[in-house]
C-alpha cells in the first residue's frame, strides 16, 4: 500500500499532468444544446406572437360598437294608430319601431321625412335591430309614447365599420357601401357629440342576426357552456371511477390489457368519427333532439373520456406504492386506501387532465356540426334540450360572412374562445399548485 | 467441533416450553414470486408475548416471510403463498377471513420509511380512527401522544404535530411509522429493520419500547444487527437462501449454534 502510494506522489510532484475527461467537448455540446433549446423556444413564441397579433389586430373592434344618441319621439301615430293599446296590448309588441328610430336620426341630422332618397339612407345609417330596445322602452312603461327622451340607438354595421376607419373612402361612392352623405352626416352627428362607441356587450349576449350590428355570441356562449357542464358532470365521475377501477382493484390480465388498448385508441379516434356516433345513437336511436347541447355534450363526453381516463390512471399511477403499502399496512380497506390517500395525491394530475380534456373539448367543432348545432338560433336556450350553437361553430358561421362587421367579430369570437381557453388553462395551474401545497 | 455434538444432543425444542400456544405459526409456508420460489417450507413457531427475531443474509426471504404473516403479499402482482399460517389457529390464508380485520391484528413497520404526507397527527390517528379506536377528540389526542411518547419521537414533534409527517428526517420518519403500527394496538407488530435508519440513542428507544411492548404484544424483528437480535429476542431464527436453517431460544442461537450455516453468518464468514 504505502509502496505504490510513494512512487505515485513522486510522479504527481514531477508532472502533474491532468487527466483529460474531455470536459471542452462536454460543455460544448451541453452548450449547443442549450442554444438549440433557446432557438426552439423562440421560434414558438414567434409563431404564438403572429396568431395573437393577427386575431387581437382584426378583432379588438368588435368589442365597441357605435352608437348614436338623439332625442327619439315616440310618436303616437307610429306606435298606436288607433289607440288600442288599453285592450289589445299586441300592438306595442309589434309596433313599427324602426321608423321610430329613423325619423328620429332624420330630425337629428335635418333630414325632412318627405325627402324619400334621403330617407333611404337614414334607414341604412340606423340599424332596424333597434326595434328590440325602443319596444323594451314602451313595454316597461307605455306612458313614454307621445313623449320625446333621449335614446342611444346603434349605428348600423356598415356606419360602425365607416366610424371605426374600415371603409375605404378613395374608393368611388358607388363601390363602396358607405355614401358621402352618410359620411358627412357621421361627422356632423359627432361634432354634435352624439356619436358614442361604448362596450359592445351585444357581442356576448345576442344570439344570431342577420345584421352584425345585433349579432353575438349570447347563444354560442350558452351552449357551450351547458355543453362544458355536461361534459364534466359525465366525463369526470365516469372517468374517474373508471381509471380507479381499472388502476386499483382489477387484476391485470389480457381482459384489462385490452381495454387499455382500446382506450388509447378510443383517445386517437376523430372528433368527427364521435359526432357521426352521436347523430346515429343519440339523435337517431334515442331521439334526443337535433342541435341541443345535451347531445353536444354526450358527444363531446364521450370524446373527453379516454383523455380523462388516461391522464387520472397516469396520475394515479404516480403515487408512490409505499403510500399504499402504508394504508394497506395500518388496515385500511382498499376503498379507504384509495379515497383517502390515493385519490388525493392523484387529484392535481387528475384535475389538469380534465381541464385540458375540457378545453379541447371547448374548441371541438366538426362533432357539433354533425349534430345540427350549425344553426341559425336567435333566442338564448333555457334548457339544454332547445337549439344552440357553440363558440367554435358560432366563429366557423361568422367566417363564411362577408360583411366587414362579420369579420371583425370572428376575430373578436376567437378572441373570447381564446380567453376562455386561457382561463381554463390558468385554473388547471391554480388547482394543481392549490392541491399540491397540501403536500 | 463441537458443532455436532450439540446438534445430537439438543434436538429437543430449543425454545422454552409454554403452556401458550404459538400465537401465530407457519407450517409449511412456500412463497413464490411468479415461477421464482422465494421461501422453501419454513416451520415456524411465534410465541405470545415474545420477541421473535429474524435474521440472515441479503434477499434470504425474511421480508418475505414476515410480508406473508399479514398478507401484505397479497399487495405483490405475481406473489403466490402456500402452506398455513395459524394467528390463534385461525388460518389466515382461509377465504373466511378478513384481510382488514387480519391486519388490524397484525400490524406492520415496513423496511423503508413510508410515512403518509399527511400530518404527522394524522399519520398516527389514521388507524384508530378507521377502526374506530378512539371515541372523541380526547381520547385519539391521548393515543397519539402515548403513540409517539413510545415510539421515542414526542420530544422532537410534540410543538409540530401539524407538520407534514414526510418533513422529518428518515430515522423520525421510521418512528413515527413505529408510532402508527403501535397506534392501532395490534396483537402481533411485524418489525422489519425498523432501526437501519436509526442512530445509536434512537435505537436504544426503540429496542426499549420492544422491550416493553412485549409485555402486551407479541413481536417479529427482522434485524441485521446480531447485536439487537440478542439484546431484544426471546427466540431467534436463521434465514439462508429463502429456507430456514435454525431457530431456537436466542441465547442458545448465538452461543451454541446447532447449524455450521448459522454458526458461520453470526460470526460474520456469510452474509
Ligand atoms: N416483489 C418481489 N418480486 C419479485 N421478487 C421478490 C420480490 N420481493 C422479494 N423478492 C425476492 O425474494 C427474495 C427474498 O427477498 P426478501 O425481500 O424477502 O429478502 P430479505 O431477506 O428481506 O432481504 P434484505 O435483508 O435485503 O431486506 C429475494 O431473492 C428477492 O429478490
Ligand atoms: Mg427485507
Amino acid at each position: 500500500m504505502t509502496d505504490a502510494a510513494l512512487p505515485h506522489s513522486a510522479v504527481e510532484a514531477d508532472a502533474p499532468a491532468r487527466r483529460d475527461f474531455g470536459l471542452k467537448r462536454r460543455h460544448a455540446a451541453e452548450r449547443r444544446f442549450r442554444l438549440y433549446g433557446i432557438v426552439a423556444i423562440f421560434i414558438g413564441l414567434g409563431f404564438l406572437a403572429i396568431l395573437l397579433v393577427s386575431i387581437v389586430s382584426k378583432g379588438y373592434t368588435a368589442f365597441v360598437q357605435t352608437a348614436i344618441t338623439v332625442p327619439v319621439e315616440f310618436s303616437a301615430d307610429i306606435i298606436d294608430k288607433d289607440n288600442e293599446r288599453a285592450t289589445n296590448p299586441r300592438v306595442l309588441v309589434s309596433a313599427n319601431y324602426p321608423v321610430v328610430a329613423r325619423n328620429a336620426v332624420a330630425k337629428a341630422l335635418g333630414v325632412s321625412p318627405d325627402d324619400k332618397a334621403a330617407m333611404r339612407e337614414v334607414a341604412k345609417f340606423v340599424s332596424d335591430g333597434n326595434r328590440a330596445t325602443l319596444r323594451q322602452i314602451v313595454m316597461e312603461d307605455p306612458s313614454v309614447i307621445g313623449t320625446t327622451r333621449d335614446v342611444t340607438l346603434l349605428a348600423a354595421a356598415d356606419i360602425d365599420s365607416a366610424n371605426k376607419g374600415q371603409i375605404d373612402l378613395a374608393v368611388p361612392q358607388d363601390k363602396r357601401k358607405v355614401s358621402d352623405r352618410q359620411i358627412a352626416w357621421l361627422d356632423q352627428l359627432k361634432a354634435e357629440g352624439a356619436i358614442s362607441t361604448p362596450f359592445n356587450w351585444g357581442l356576448l349576449t345576442f344570439g344570431a342576426s342577420s345584421r352584425p350590428e345585433t349579432s353575438g355570441l349570447g347563444v354560442a356562449l350558452a351552449g357551450s357552456l351547458y355543453m362544458m357542464a355536461i361534459v364534466l358532470l359525465c366525463a369526470l365521475p365516469i372517468g374517474v371511477a373508471a381509471s380507479i377501477y381499472l388502476e386499483e382493484f382489477a387484476k391485470k390480465d389480457r381482459f384489462t390489457d385490452f381495454i387499455e388498448v382500446n382506450i388509447n385508441n378510443l383517445a386517437a379516434v376523430p372528433s368527427i368519427v364521435f359526432g357521426l356516433l352521436g347523430l346515429a345513437v343519440f339523435i337517431n336511436f334515442f331521439g334526443l333532439p337535433r342541435s341541443a347541447p345535451i347531445v353536444g355534450g354526450l358527444v363531446l363526453t364521450l370524446m373527453t373520456l379516454p383523455t380523462i381516463i388516461i391522464a387520472t390512471r397516469a396520475a394515479l399511477r404516480s403515487v408512490p406504492p409505499s403510500i399504499r403499502t402504508a394504508a394497506l399496512g395500518v388496515g385500511a380497506s382498499k376503498m379507504q386506501m384509495v379515497f383517502d390517500h390515493v385519490l388525493p395525491l392523484a387529484t392535481p394530475g387528475i384535475l389538469t387532465g380534465t381541464i385540458i380534456g375540457l378545453a379541447r373539448a371547448l374548441g371541438e367543432t366538426a362533432p357539433l356540426l354533425l349534430i345540427g348545432m350549425v344553426a341559425f338560433v336567435a333566442d338564448a336556450p333555457t334548457s339544454p334540450l332547445s337549439p344552440a350553437t357553440a363558440l367554435p361553430v358560432q366563429i366557423y358561421m361568422w367566417s363564411n360572412e362577408a360583411e366587414r362587421a362579420f369579420v371583425e367579430r370572428t376575430s373578436g369570437a376567437i378572441i373570447v374562445l381564446l380567453a376562455f381557453l386561457a382561463i381554463m388553462n390558468i385554473a388547471a395551474i391554480l388547482l394543481r399548485r392549490h392541491f399540491e401545497r397540501r403536500w | 467441533m463441537s458443532l455436532e455434538t450439540v446438534a445430537t444432543t439438543s434436538a429437543a425444542p430449543v425454545t422454552a416450553p409454554r403452556n401458550a400456544p404459538p400465537k401465530m405459526q407457519g407450517e409449511k409456508v412456500c412463497v413464490f414470486y411468479g415461477a421464482k420460489q422465494a421461501l422453501f417450507d419454513v416451520d415456524l413457531k411465534i410465541e405470545q408475548f415474545s420477541v421473535t427475531s429474524l435474521i440472515g443474509p441479503s434477499g434470504c426471504g425474511k421480508s418475505t416471510f414476515l410480508r406473508s404473516l399479514n398478507r401484505m403479499n397479497d399487495t405483490i402482482d405475481g406473489c403466490r403463498v402456500s402452506g398455513k399460517i395459524t394467528l390463534d389457529k385461525d388460518d389466515i390464508y382461509d377465504p373466511s377471513i378478513d384481510v382488514v380485520e387480519l391486519r388490524a391484528r397484525v400490524g406492520m413497520v415496513f423496511q423503508k420509511p413510508n410515512p403518509f404526507p399527511k400530518s404527522i397527527y394524522e399519520n398516527v390517528a389514521y388507524g384508530p380512527r378507521i377502526h374506530g379506536i378512539a371515541r372523541n377528540k380526547t381520547d385519539m389526542d391521548e393515543i397519539v401522544h402515548s403513540s409517539l411518547r413510545r415510539a421515542g419521537l414526542w420530544n422532537e414533534v410534540k410543538d409540530r404535530l401539524n407538520e407534514p409527517g414526510t418533513g422529518l428526517s428518515g430515522g423520525q420518519q421510521q418512528r413515527l411509522c413505529i408510532a402508527r403500527a403501535i397506534a392501532t394496538r395490534p396483537e402481533v407488530l411485524l418489525m422489519d429493520e425498523p432501526c437501519s435508519a436509526l442512530d445509536p440513542i434512537a435505537t436504544a428507544v426503540i429496542e426499549e419500547l420492544i422491550d416493553e411492548l412485549r409485555e402486551n404484544f407479541t413481536i417479529v424483528i427482522v434485524t441485521h444487527s446480531m447485536q439487537q437480535a440478542a439484546r431484544v429476542s426471546q427466540k431467534t431464527a436463521f434465514f439462508h437462501l429463502g429456507k430456514l436453517i435454525e431457530e431456537g431460544k436466542t441465547e442458545d442461537i448465538f452461543t451454541n449454534p446447532r447449524n455450521k450455516q448459522t454458526q458461520d453468518y453470526i460470526t460474520g464468514r456469510i452474509g
